[in-house]
């Protein structure tokens, strides 16, 4: 089961290190990580997407709380969930389709060079992987992804 | 005033009452050494081996309850210090481990003895810093040692770089500290606790199930009173020996791999296990799925992480044993009948009977179950007991007439071989006035075997009893049991030390005991000795632990005699 968890933590040397182990000491995948400061405090927040067994889950959220660094843990399945993807075309690819798709996925053409056109969008995951299905046809030369962000409704 | 980085670890222990510092120096922690021998506040202990300074303050926090410290060197330093603060962590031991660093501007150079010590500690540390501004030192000490002792305690690390120890800063010690994102609950949620009153006095077949977190949080006392007054029987894990007096009527015994039959039969058939402190460790619940099927569960533990970690508890209490307990005692008092758990009782002193705990002694060779119980009845009643780790740790764990908390050291968690003996100075150095003896056993003995000379030179006496069976003992009778008697690199006949050459190569004492007598009249030699000592007791090689639970079966399926298997 997909499950995401925001962590707010310390702004502090090693902290990141510290998360990630508690992960990977239970043998457990990351799916996504995001993580950036708040503005205006001392701490920074992790929106960490991840797969699994609610038991184990619920363990490394107890483990997580146990940090010392670890502020806040935030569980919800009540959240907005945004990610951002950006893909690069040829620039012989068709631009009008290319820019309509991505007008669906709250996107548009970002930046248009000498040889590529880079496009992003920002959706819902499960959305993002419909837009990358659905560019396929022009052939994307790089995709990008940002990992999800998340906030509380 | 203004001083440098390694005069600030000083100040700063000294601020915190360390009275000892047990350690071994090198060139990335020599300015904070230069300090010390600059000063007579607290005493250094320079051991033989990292991993022995680790131990022994490890042995005198068990012993005294005190904050533990040790000083090691950078790179190897550090590497060598590693089991013994995974040994602390694992039974939750207070302790302050510092290490030196190569300098800030070396880190990630792979500099001349840099290793990535805090990467490396991690995982085993309850907390650890890397210092990188002599202005954060102080505050980091002082936040160290309160990790290291509030709450859940663990060992904490703190790791600095040469060159911090060398720069000046004012040294401001501050008089208290508040962390935002780190507020342990001492106090157990009083709707809680109630809910958990009204379960016990419901129950037919209560249990206390106690554990370690009771010796850590100094319940001991309570928990006697509540036991005498309620008459509800009660288990210990290996942690919580002591905890009760090993002649309370009430007390079961050990719990677990080999724990008493009517200790583990109690688990099984309860309806209700009132778990103090306790973890619900593997080698106590034998397999997981058959334990205490027909049990609710109450759980009183400081760390919410081991609520419902293992099993489903049906009452949760985060909080300190001691101070839920203190809540729970006028409640419990109020209306509870002792006479209501009178059949239970009878049903439990019935297993006693049938499966007392026992070994069938010998003339002929000395059972080692047997020294256990005579050096019971030699010793004086407070003497403090560590063991290494190995069927000897189980014997003694068993036999071995427990009175008091804090009176038996041993590493229940990591299953540290080579912990014993340094433990066993740890404590000496934090109890003078007490005997303190280690029971150990051939193999382990050697591991840490250097540390004669740490005993020697700081007039640390302390008592190894070596349970010799020339084997890795525990490791042996696995292989008997279940690998068909491939003894695959377990006998240590063919090269034994001589252990009276090697104790007095050393400035210690070593005695042989191939009989009963040999062994009663050396040990009451070793008392009088004043010097560490090595009692080499030849025992009989093939003895079992029993009874014991497979490993994975569920706890009513004990093996409780040698023919069973
Ligand atoms: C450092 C370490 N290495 C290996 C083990 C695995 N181990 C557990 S018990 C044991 C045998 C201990 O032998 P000994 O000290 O002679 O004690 P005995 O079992 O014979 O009483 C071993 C090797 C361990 N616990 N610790």
């Amino acid at each position: 089961m997909k499950r995401v968890i925001s962590v707010i933590v310390e702004n502090e040397h090693g902290v990141l290190a510290r998360i990630v182990n508690m992960f990977a000491a239970r043998g457990y995948n990351i799916t996504s990580l995001t993580v950036a400061p708040i503005p205006e405090s001392e701490f920074s927040r992790m929106t960490i997407m991840s797969e699994g067994d609610p038991k184990v889950f619920e363990q490394i959220v107890k483990q997580l709380y146990k940090l010392i660094p670890v502020y806040k843990v935030i569980e919800s399945d009540n959240f907005i969930e945004k990610e951002m993807a950006m893909v690069k075309f040829n620039l012989d690819e068709p631009l009008s389709d290319i820019d309509a798709l991505a007008r669906c996925y709250n996107g548009s053409i970002s930046n248009v060079g000498e040889k590529h056109v880079v496009v992003s969008v920002v959706d819902r995951p499960d959305r993002i992987d419909n837009f990358l299905k659905a560019v396929k046809r022009f052939k994307p030369l790089e995709v990008v992804r940002s990992g999800v962000s998340v906030i509380e409704r | 005033m203004k001083m440098t980085g390694a005069r600030i670890v000083i100040e700063s222990l000294i601020k915190e009452n360390v009275e000892v510092v047990f350690g071994y120096p090198g060139g990335a922690i020599m300015n904070v050494y230069d300090e010390i021998y600059k000063q007579d506040k607290f005493k250094h202990i320079l051991t033989k081996h990292e991993q022995g300074a680790v131990h022994m303050a490890d042995g005198y926090a068990r012993a005294t309850g005190k904050v533990g410290v040790a000083f090691v060197t950078s790179g190897p330093g550090i590497t060598n210090a590693i089991t013994g603060i995974a040994t602390a962590y694992t039974d939750s031991i207070p302790m302050v481990v510092i290490s030196g660093q190569v300098p800030t501007t070396a880190i990630g150079t792979d500099a001349f003895q840099e290793v990535d010590a805090v990467g490396i500690t991690r995982p085993i540390t309850k907390h650890n810093f890397l210092v990188k501004d002599v202005k954060d030192l102080a505050f980091i000490i002082k936040e160290a040692f309160y990790l290291a002792k509030s709450g859940r305690p663990g060992p904490v690390h703190i790791d600095i770089p040469k060159n911090v120890t060398a720069d000046m800063t004012e040294f401001v010690y501050p008089e208290k500290i508040e962390l935002k994102t780190y507020k342990p609950n001492y106090k157990g949620n009083k709707r809680a606790i109630k809910r958990a009153v009204e379960a016990i006095k419901n129950a037919k077949k209560p249990v206390f199930y106690i554990g370690g977190g009771s010796v850590l949080s100094g319940a001991s006392n309570i928990i006697r009173e509540i036991v005498k007054t309620t008459q509800i029987p009660a288990v210990e894990t290996l942690m919580a020996r002591g905890v009760l007096r090993y002649d309370c009527p009430y007390l079961l015994g050990m719990v677990g791999m080999h724990g008493s039959y009517a200790a583990n039969m109690a688990m099984n058939d309860a309806d209700l296990i009132i778990s103090l402190g306790a973890r619900f460790d593997d080698r106590v619940t034998g397999k997981i799925d058959e334990f205490a099927k027909n049990a609710d569960i109450i759980h009183i533990d400081i760390d919410p992480s081991q609520i419902g970690k293992v099993v489903e508890t049906k009452y949760p209490i985060v909080g300190d044993v001691k101070l839920v307990l203190e809540e729970m005692m006028p409640m419990l008092l109020d209306g509870i009948d002792p006479n209501r758990y009178e059949e239970w009782r009878e049903i439990l002193k019935r297993y006693k009977e049938l499966y007392p705990l026992t070994y069938s002694d010998s003339d002929e060779v000395i059972k080692p179950q047997w020294v256990i119980q005579i050096t019971g009845e030699l010793a004086p009643e407070d003497a403090i007991i560590s063991t290494d780790v190995g069927q000897h740790q189980m014997w003694a764990a068993q036999f071995y007439p427990f009175t008091y908390p804090r009176q038996l050291l041993t590493s229940g968690g990591l299953g540290t071989m080579g912990f014993g003996f340094p433990a066993a100075l740890g404590a000496k150095e934090g109890k003078k006035d007490k005997v303190v003896i280690n029971f150990t056993g051939d193999g382990s003995i050697v591991m840490n075997i250097q540390e004669v000379l740490t005993g020697y030179k700081y007039k640390l006496p302390v008592i190894n009893i070596i349970l010799n069976n020339n084997y890795l003992g525990m490791v042996r009778q696995w292989q008997t049991m279940f690998y068909e008697d491939r003894l695959s690199e377990t006998d240590l006949s063919d090269v034994q030390p001589d252990f009276i050459k090697l104790a007095e190569s050393m400035g210690g004492r070593g005695f042989t005991a191939k009989t009963k007598e040999e062994f009663e009249k050396a040990f009451n030699e070793a008392l009088n000795s004043n010097a560490v000592c090595f009692i080499d007791v030849q025992v009989d090689r093939r003895e079992d632990v029993l009874p014991m639970v497979p490993p994975n079966s569920p706890l009513k399926n004990m093996l409780v005699f040698k023919e069973d298997k």
